[in-house]
């Protein structure tokens, strides 16, 4: 049966309390095969159930998670949705991804609080505003509405923002209106639900172990729930992707890093827009609770701890306090870490490889959350076709050995 | 942040050094005879072992002297620090803390909600 949330269904369970809401998806113990097994509950695994079930009629299947849905980095990122990348392929893959946010709320009819705030990447130096007038350029050509702002409209869009007083003074930014934030758990739900409603099985507390190939072929994977069959397994595993794809012999180019974010006390609106600095390494926005949600960069080493270091937290906060001095005396609530994977050309990973019916939506590094609904659209026809969707065609494994890389350090922003 | 013993200076805090990533890579002798695939993986590809890693290490604010470590990434604890000139120490002395190859540790992991 189809839920449907709406202002009626808000009042009527305001009356029991918030008490009697139904269960949104099932826990179902797992079968003994399915057509598709997704590792993976987080927004990019749900998507992809949620499109290979719609789009490609593959119902036959089961999303594996080995703690609760979005719990890994769909539920640790800064929620920023941007898609001023510099090269063709990823302007592509991620305006598609920005087009499906635009109508994710209504298709799903599920809140995703998707707001359009605008990003703001600052220049500082001479080499940044080049940097940037470029990246506009190849944006503009590819239909994206990325502009330049001077100081003075800096000033206006960010009255709080120090623009002169400081080290690296703000000489100008990227800005791109269509950008801004979205409800992290929103997404993954909303995708829970609607895929569930279509008769994917999602599995939580369960740990995919290893994955088990035959004549490089798969055949399924041994989770702590036991074996479970499957004409094709789906890894999208951020951080742990590579330490899977091991256990099936395929070797991933992926180094996995803690990555951390910071939220400050709740506070009256400030700040309207999302506002990054690659330069001095500081991220912020507020969310719709006043809190200012803050990105710090990555550890230096690979970890899969979950933490990561305080220095780099005070790298960041630092930052933040030299552009913003009004923040100079806030406290911060809670700091937390993810486990991300990031590529030698911090582009993604979306591709078959040479086991046959194993695919890989990994590497991401530092900016998955924007790209989930594109990365799960595009993935899905890639496991439904067993081939690449033309926007995904390029992200591939073999850019690895025929050089066809696409670097995106600099579009990529922060902590890469 | 985690404390690294420099075979040179002594422990100081991790901010102090360089991660120089998997240790023990060795570039091909005949780059010319490998093919694209080959070269590839020298040149993009390093382990990411969840447990027991070999990493490179230098002292960026000390000495600037580079040292190997075995790190179990899964914690972070340093299980053994090694001078370049040593030999690699086996897997076989290092216990890994996993129960799973992508499971959590017992200790030292953020990750609450999966311990067990």
């Amino acid at each position: 049966m189809k839920k449907k949330y709406s202002i009626l269904s808000l009042i009527k369970n305001a009356f029991s309390n918030n008490e009697n809401w139904e269960k949104m998806w099932e826990s179902p113990e797992p079968k003994k095969g399915y057509d598709v097994i997704i590792v993976g509950g987080g927004g990019h695994g749900l998507g992809t159930a949620y499109y290979l079930a719609k789009e490609h009629g593959i119902k036959n299947i089961a999303v594996i998670e080995k703690g609760w849905l979005g719990g890994g980095n769909t539920g640790r990122n800064t929620t920023i949705i941007r898609s001023n990348y510099l090269w063709n392929e990823s302007a592509h893959l991620y305006d598609h991804s920005v087009k499906l946010w635009e109508n994710l709320s209504e298709e799903l009819n599920f809140n995703m609080m998707f707001s359009q705030r605008g990003v703001m990447n600052l220049a500082h130096n001479e080499h940044d505003i080049k940097e940037m007038k470029r990246r506009i350029s190849a944006n503009r050509l590819n239909g994206l509405d990325t502009q330049w702002v001077d100081t003075k409209q800096i000033k206006e869009l960010v009255p709080i923002m120090n623009t002169e007083n400081l080290r690296y003074p703000v000489l100008g930014a990227a800005f791109q209106p269509r950008g801004g934030v979205a409800r992290h758990d929103a997404v993954a739900w909303g995708y829970a639900l609607r895929s569930n409603e279509m008769g994917v099985d999602i599995i939580q507390n369960c740990e995919v172990k290893d994955i088990k190939t035959d004549n490089h072929k798969v055949q399924g994977v041994n989770t702590s729930k036991g074996f479970i069959r499957a004409n094709k397994v789906a890894v999208v595993a951020s951080g742990h992707t590579s330490v899977l794809a091991q256990t099936a012999g395929v070797r991933l180019p992926l180094q996995s890093r803690p990555l951390q974010a910071l939220v400050s006390e709740p506070i009256k609106p400030v700040i309207n827009t999302v506002v990054m600095s690659n330069a001095v390494h500081a991220y912020v926005s507020q969310s719709d609770k006043g809190e200012l949600v803050i990105g710090a960069g990555t550890d230096g080493y690979n970890s899969f701890t979950q933490r990561g270091g305080y220095d780099v937290i005070e790298e960041t906060v630092r930052a933040i306090v030299e552009l913003y001095p009004i923040f100079g005396k806030m406290k911060m609530l809670r700091q937390w870490g993810g486990i991300v994977d990031i590529c030698p050309d911090a582009s993604p990973i979306i591709s078959k490889c040479e086991v046959k019916g194993l695919y890989f939506n990994c590497g991401w590094g530092t900016g998955g959350f924007k790209a989930t609904p594109g990365s799960a659209n595009v993935f899905a026809h890639t496991v439904a076709k067993d081939e690449p969707h033309k926007i995904n065609e390029a992200f591939n494994l073999e850019r690895f050995s025929n050089g066809r890389l696409i670097d995106e350090h600099g579009a990529a922003a922060v902590a890469h | 942040m985690i404390l690294i013993n420099c075979p040179y200076c002594g422990e100081r805090e991790q901010s102090e050094f360089t991660n120089g990533g998997e240790a023990h890579v060795i570039r091909p002798k005949d780059p010319d005879s490998l093919n694209d695939k080959d070269w590839g993986q020298y040149v993009f590809y390093r382990s990411n072992p969840k447990g027991i890693f070999y990493e490179r290490w230098v002292h960026s604010h000390g000495c600037r002297k580079w040292f190997n470590a075995v790190r179990d990434t899964s914690t972070d604890t340093i299980l053994k620090i090694y001078k370049l000139t040593d030999n690699k120490p086996d897997i076989s002395e290092f216990q890994s803390s996993l129960k799973s190859p992508s499971g959590e540790p017992a200790v030292g992991s953020g990750n609450f909600a999966v311990k067990k």
